[in-house]
């Protein structure tokens, strides 16, 4: 049962949008499907090799950019922005790979978030290329919104897919022992640069088609937006961390916490764009007493409830 | 040719001034890194509330920004206190997967402190008008005939030197007192420190205090020359870690040197690339260190002293 349980939350999936949902509640679940893709990809390279990235805005926005641009200097349609985005993505993350994954620990931290940082500032800068800050808009393709349900439907099983095929093969193994240990892996003589490196590619690549599908599904893109580290680097970490590290269905238990939960947010008086406070509380009480999430510490949290109900 | 040597000569000036500030930033971020070895990704959001206590002291009071030096720090030293001391201290316990928990739960503090200060003083652009905030001394005022002009602007010059003064104290901090040592001691070796006698949790308490209020001490300086608005604080942060990296995780004087390499490279990118580049040559000379310098400067000073 187990086992098809991704194959029977697809089928559900696929089947929603006949029931007549509202434009609403179809933006939400597009927005938790992406938000899951993000952080299914982030997963693969934090959550399995243990690598924190602060720097996946990075590759969120260039994968967009390549929609945009391709859009709008070539006039071929922004969807091609997916196969454009591969090797552009694929390629930053090997050059990234080449000076951020020798370091380790913070250094490794604090380069990423560098790194990400210097995309946002040269799409800000480089004004022939993006516009600067005035941003790109394009235009839809649908106005409809069960289209782009269905594409970002379709990246999100094969995200989920190719992560359940990496984590459970070989190079998975390799993955958590770099984790768990990088130098008893290495002197067992497993190659934790190579295997680090395919990690951190797939991971981009994948981040770059959750950047691609924004920028279709929105139609405006600007450097602030897409290159953020509080909106898209920092929000990707948070799915993964709510919703539980190293397992397959915590990134999708946390995009729907955290898309919903910014909704409620943001719907309340008085709060407007300062829903990011609650974020940072739920963040904070995350860490301190769930270190690896609702999925990933559930025992932990039905031991609670017990005790909880015990005491009743 | 006298245009473009003063032009240069006017930017190593700015450069040198805003360096001299970035020291002071980039001290407190690598003395919390170098004795608990954790990353404070809040520590720009520690420097935008300080910086919001000297408003509301000169906007309310009619504090001087300068005396709030006497206030702020100590009020962020309490504050930095607290939160090592119930949110830090028990992550660093808890057992979890990444290992970086620490470093999450540092930016999850600084997106509460950012967006609280957004809801009570709006995110709009903020600054204390003190009379003196044009002031400048002029080269020419003291050599009649100079073929060059030359100002050195009054807020920022008396800012460079009160954090010339601070950093001047630190050392003698922890060089000369005995919670000086003891925070010296912790950094270098935690388990022989706690051996010696040294209360080590203490000492954490106290550096990451002592961090918040060195960063509270910038943001005073600060505030007589720059706008203020609530998300200064991330800008700040990853200023003050570039500077950690640059001097050298942990090392007092990497971090000086490295805060006068970062404000001199910045002024020198925003005068001869562009205004809007200068963050990019920030970021540019951290890889740079992370590629070809990775202990950072303070790794250069060592291998001179061996050699001597």
């Amino acid at each position: 049962m187990k086992r098809f349980a991704p194959l029977i939350v697809l089928a559900a999936m696929a089947v929603l949008p006949l029931l007549g949902l509202s434009s609403y509640v179809m933006h939400l679940l597009i927005l938790v499907i992406m938000w899951s893709v993000s952080g299914m990809a982030w997963n693969l390279l934090g959550g399995y090799t243990g690598q924190v990235s602060f720097g996946h805005a990075a590759f969120f926005g260039l994968g967009a950019y390549c929609a945009g641009l391709a859009s709008f200097h070539l006039n071929i349609s922004a969807w091609y922005g997916f196969p454009l985005s591969i090797p552009f993505v694929a390629a930053t993350a090997l050059v990234m790979g080449l000076i951020v994954l020798r370091l380790r620990g913070p250094y490794f931290v604090l380069a990423t978030l560098a790194l990400g940082e210097i995309m946002r500032i040269t799409a800000e800068n480089l004004t022939d290329l993006t516009q600067g800050n005035l941003g790109i808009m394009i235009q839809r393709t649908w106005v409809e919104k069960t289209g782009y349900y269905y594409v970002i439907l379709a990246v999100a099983a094969l995200t989920f897919w190719v992560v359940k095929l990496l984590a459970e093969s070989r190079w998975g193994y390799y993955f958590v022992a770099i984790r768990e240990d990088q130098d008893a892996a290495e002197s067992l003589g497993i190659n934790a640069t190579l295997y680090k490196t395919i990690a951190l590619t797939v991971s981009a690549v994948i981040t770059g088609f959750s950047g691609a599908f924004y920028m279709n599904y929105m139609g405006y893109i600007d450097p602030q937006v897409v290159f953020s580290l509080g909106d898209i680097s920092i929000l990707t970490i948070m799915v993964v961390m709510v919703g539980g590290v190293a397992t397959y269905w915590g990134p999708v238990v946390g995009a729907v916490i955290m898309v919903l939960l910014a909704e409620v947010i943001r719907s309340l008086p008085y709060v407007g764009t300062a829903y990011q406070t609650l974020f940072g509380v739920l963040l904070i009480v995350i860490i301190i007493y769930l270190p690896n999430g609702l999925v990933g510490d559930r025992q932990t949290l039905a031991r609670l409830f017990k005790k909880k109900g015990a005491a009743v | 040719m006298w245009v473009q040597l003063e032009v240069f000569l006017q930017t190593l000036i700015s450069g040198v001034l805003l360096g001299g500030l970035y020291a002071l930033i980039g001290l407190g971020m690598t003395l919390i890194l170098g004795v608990m070895k954790i990353i404070n990704l809040t520590h720009g959001q520690l420097m935008m509330v300080a910086m919001y206590v000297a408003y509301w002291l000169f906007t309310l009071f009619h504090i001087d920004p300068y005396v709030s030096l006497l206030i702020a720090p100590p009020l962020l030293f309490l504050l930095g206190m607290f939160l090592q001391k119930t949110l830090i201290n028990p992550v660093l316990r808890v057992e979890s997967i990444l290992p970086h928990n620490q470093v999450i739960l540092t930016v999850g503090i600084g997106m509460v402190l950012q967006n609280l200060a957004t809801i009570f003083f709006t995110s709009d652009y903020k600054s204390t008008p003190v009379d003196y905030a044009t002031d400048a001394w002029y080269l020419s005022d003291y050599w009649k005939d100079a073929p060059f002009e030359l100002s050195l602007s009054y807020p920022w010059t008396v800012s460079f030197l009160l954090a010339v003064g601070i950093t001047t104290a630190l050392w003698f901090f922890l060089a000369k007192t005995d919670t000086g040592k003891s925070i010296r001691a912790t950094a270098q070796d935690r388990d022989a420190a706690a051996l010696m006698g040294v209360n080590v949790g203490l000492m954490r308490v106290i550096t990451f205090g002592l961090g918040s209020a060195l960063v509270g001490a910038a943001g005073c300086l600060f505030i007589p020359i720059y706008y203020l608005f609530p998300s200064l604080g991330s800008q700040f942060t990853l200023i003050a870690f570039v500077i950690t990296i640059l001097g050298g995780l942990g090392s007092t004087m990497g971090a000086i040197l490295g805060g006068l390499i970062l404000g001199i490279f910045e002024s020198m990118t925003a005068t001869y690339v562009g205004m809007g580049w200068a963050p990019v040559g920030r970021f540019a000379i951290f890889v740079a260190a992370l590629v070809f310098l990775p202990g950072g400067v303070a790794s250069l000073l060592k291998r001179k002293a061996v050699t001597k």
